[in-house]
């Protein structure tokens, strides 16, 4: 999802003018999928971004619930959780106005959107986030191996969610014993760089 | 009192980000908490930072707070009794 | 029990030591660290307690011998501390004699320097060399360069398991024949973004902090860093020589529930305690010490007494929390708890859980309120995060 689009396997599932800043490209994709969970709106929006495509993803590939339990999730980004640790320090800036935001607060941390993705589908797998300078292909590829062969999880939810504002850009995969293509470093990149 | 009440609604909406909720959704009777707009432990903290702020209400006791946000109505009396601002 | 991943060398700055030496004395003779603060220049100040290092920001530069005009955040500070001590006691002298690794967990990162500067940034020139420094990687790479570890960088944040994760990943890298060696552990400093943000979520106590008691108020947050050196069963043999411990298990699970407050049954918890068990191939009752999450706060404490019981069947082990000593050190806590841990076994000895006076009602637990001597074996290490991350690390004896 980047650049007020949103690609599934290839297809163009949401697109929009690039001149809509993040948070209104976001409400346009959760309206027109129409999905119903208002805590959507309280995210900050590194959860937003994640959520969003993790629920993508997540719909066009019919998992079951005993396997989305044991699902693995992991994550990278670059800038962690900056796009709102700026936001929570605004709101502790002025001595005269001095109001910390426990609602802001609770997301300056990169992993509350993995989260998020977690208790929506209650995924109670492994989960891990990294702060990477780039998109780590390699890495993500041994970590889900990693587990898969040490039976620490059949399926492994990975990719890569980064958000600040420069703009904002995520792609996720799920890797599985039954996917259709093979899980190499160089399909990983493809596939980044084409979505 | 219905003034406070009208913009209480509104800030509320507006602070806990109820995006899919009007002012006329919200009945002065309508449990704030549990099943009424289904609010959670943290957005009662924000309606306790929302007291401070807008009203000069301090709350310290977030076991006090259950009692005070039950609903629009009680919200709007408590405020109406110890503002000070 | 498989001997594969041992611990051979740590290091350690908290409130109440500045040294492992200093961490240990104070432990067996429950002298906790927690205090009004000096460094940190919060208008909370008289409101809370906080475990606070005792060395200024100009004193560990001088110890690291840094040039005046560097510009490292409290947390990289701490950190090269920390993980130049871990190094120094394994007694490394060539660091890239074998394939070395360094995974470090932050949450602040240079948020403590950037809270008070950010303003200048754009005025003022003397200050804008920490912006570069901000970044989740920046005390990583700093610890890295200090060390001279290339081979394999990265950085976890994953909240308060952010260490224990640490620990987890180092060790697999290990048991996988990636690394040879790997620095793992944790480095966070007191912020006032943090002090503002717990006090907004309303778990602070004004007082020091009684885990698993029946009236706790709440955690104090602490600052520290902590790192321990793995090393495969290979380099040991080569090297010849001493095992401090063995990392035998790990588990990392989701709790699925809440951005921040945990379950009532504990589902993360009791998972990730699982998932190290079968990793070490050990039984519930071959535990025989939890160092718990234990921050206080009424959330966790009750989860994570839920879970143990569900976990040890009614039969917990002697556990503890040792958060009353340090505080609650956020990114490094997995690592400070994994070297407390390791020293509990080494030692033989139960560190207190201080504070505690009234079981909760809902469990009845009593945790070990005096430093005791006990052989131990095997010693259980629990750390818990916002955004569910839940992680349990399991250190057995050499």
């Amino acid at each position: 999802m980047q650049n007020g689009t949103v690609i599934c396997n290839g297809k163009e599932i949401v697109s929009a003018d690039n001149e809509q800043g993040f948070s209104e490209f976001a409400k346009r994709v959760y309206k027109n999928q129409q999905w119903e969970y208002p805590k959507f709106f309280k995210m900050d929006r590194l959860s937003k971004l994640t959520f969003l495509t993790a629920e993508i993803l997540l719909k066009e590939l019919t998992i079951s619930s005993e396997v989305k339990e044991q699902l693995a999730v992991v994550l990278s980004n670059k800038s962690a959780s900056l796009d709102t640790d700026r936001k929570y320090q605004d709101s502790i800036n002025s001595i005269e106005n001095f109001y910390p935001s426990p609602a802001v607060f609770v997301y300056t941390l990169p992993n509350i959107g993995m989260g998020e993705v977690c208790i929506r589908h209650k995924i109670q797998g492994e989960n891990a986030f990294f702060v990477f300078d780039d998109f780590n292909p390699l890495f993500l590829k041994h970590y889900a191996e990693s587990l898969a062969q040490n039976n620490k999880a059949t399926q492994v939810l990975c990719g890569w969610t980064e958000i600040d504002e420069k703009g904002y850009n995520s792609f996720l995969y799920l890797a599985s014993p039954n996917g259709t293509l093979p899980h190499t470093e160089e399909t990983i990149k493809k596939l980044y760089t084409q979505s | 009192m219905d003034a406070l009440k009208q913009e209480l609604k509104e800030n509320i909406i507006e602070q806990l980000n109820l995006e899919e909720f009007t002012v006329e959704d919200i009945d002065n009777d309508d449990a704030l908490f549990g099943d009424g707009l289904g609010l959670d432990s943290i957005d009662a903290l924000e309606l306790i930072v929302m007291l401070d702020k807008d009203y000069g209400i301090k709350l310290t006791d977030p076991e006090k707070s259950k009692e005070i946000f039950q609903s629009i109505n009680v919200l709007a009396a408590y405020i109406t009794e110890h503002r000070t601002k | 029990m498989k001997k594969e991943v041992a611990i051979t060398g740590m290091g350690i700055v908290s409130a109440i030591g500045n040294s492992v030496e200093e961490n240990l004395e104070a432990l067996l003779t429950s002298k906790s660290g927690l205090g009004t603060s000096k460094h940190i220049k919060t208008h909370h100040k008289e409101s809370i307690k906080v475990g606070e290092v005792r060395f200024t920001n100009a004193e560990i530069a001088t110890q690291l011998n840094l040039p005046e005009d560097n510009n490292y955040t409290r947390t990289a500070l701490l950190g090269c501390l920390a993980a130049k001590e871990a190094v120094q006691n394994v007694g490394i002298t060539s660091i890239s004699e074998y394939k070395t690794g360094l995974i470090s967990a932050t949450t602040v990162g240079g948020m403590d320097m950037t809270e008070n500067y950010w303003k200048q940034f754009a005025s003022n020139p003397e200050v804008q060399k920490y912006i570069s420094s901000h970044h989740a990687g920046d005390s990583t790479e700093k610890i890295a360069t200090s060390l001279g570890i290339t081979d394999y960088v990265t950085t976890i944040s994953t909240a308060c398991s952010s260490a224990a994760n640490a620990i987890m990943l180092g060790a697999r890298l290990i048991k996988a024949g990636k690394l040879d060696r790997v620095v793992v552990g944790g480095t966070d400093a007191l912020s006032k973004f943090t002090i503002n943000g717990f006090k907004s979520l309303m778990i602070l106590s004004e007082s020091n902090c009684t885990p698993f008691d029946a009236n706790r108020s709440g955690l104090n947050l602490g600052e520290a860093a902590a790192y321990l050196v793995l090393e495969s069963d290979e380099v040991v043999a080569a090297q010849d020589k001493p095992v401090l411990a063995y990392v035998s298990g790990y588990g990392n699970a989701n709790d699925a529930f809440h951005q921040t407050a945990s379950s009532k049954t504990g589902d993360g918890a009791y998972l990730a305690l699982k998932k190290a068990l079968k990793v070490a191939g050990l039984q519930p009752s071959d535990i025989n010490y939890v160092n718990a999450h234990g921050t206080a706060t009424q959330n966790n404490d009750l989860s994570e007494s839920v879970a143990l019981q569900r976990i040890f069947n009614e039969r917990t082990p002697h556990f503890s929390s040792t958060k009353a000593f340090t505080g609650h050190t956020l990114a490094a806590a997995g690592a400070v708890e994994a070297v407390f841990s390791v020293l509990a076994l080494q030692q033989n000895s139960i560190f207190a859980n201080l504070g505690f006076e009234l079981a909760m009602p809902e469990t009845g637990l009593i945790p070990v309120t005096q430093p005791q001597k006990k052989e131990l074996k095997h010693v259980l290490s629990n750390s818990f995060g916002f955004g569910g991350n839940c992680s349990s690390l399991i250190f057995s004896e050499a």
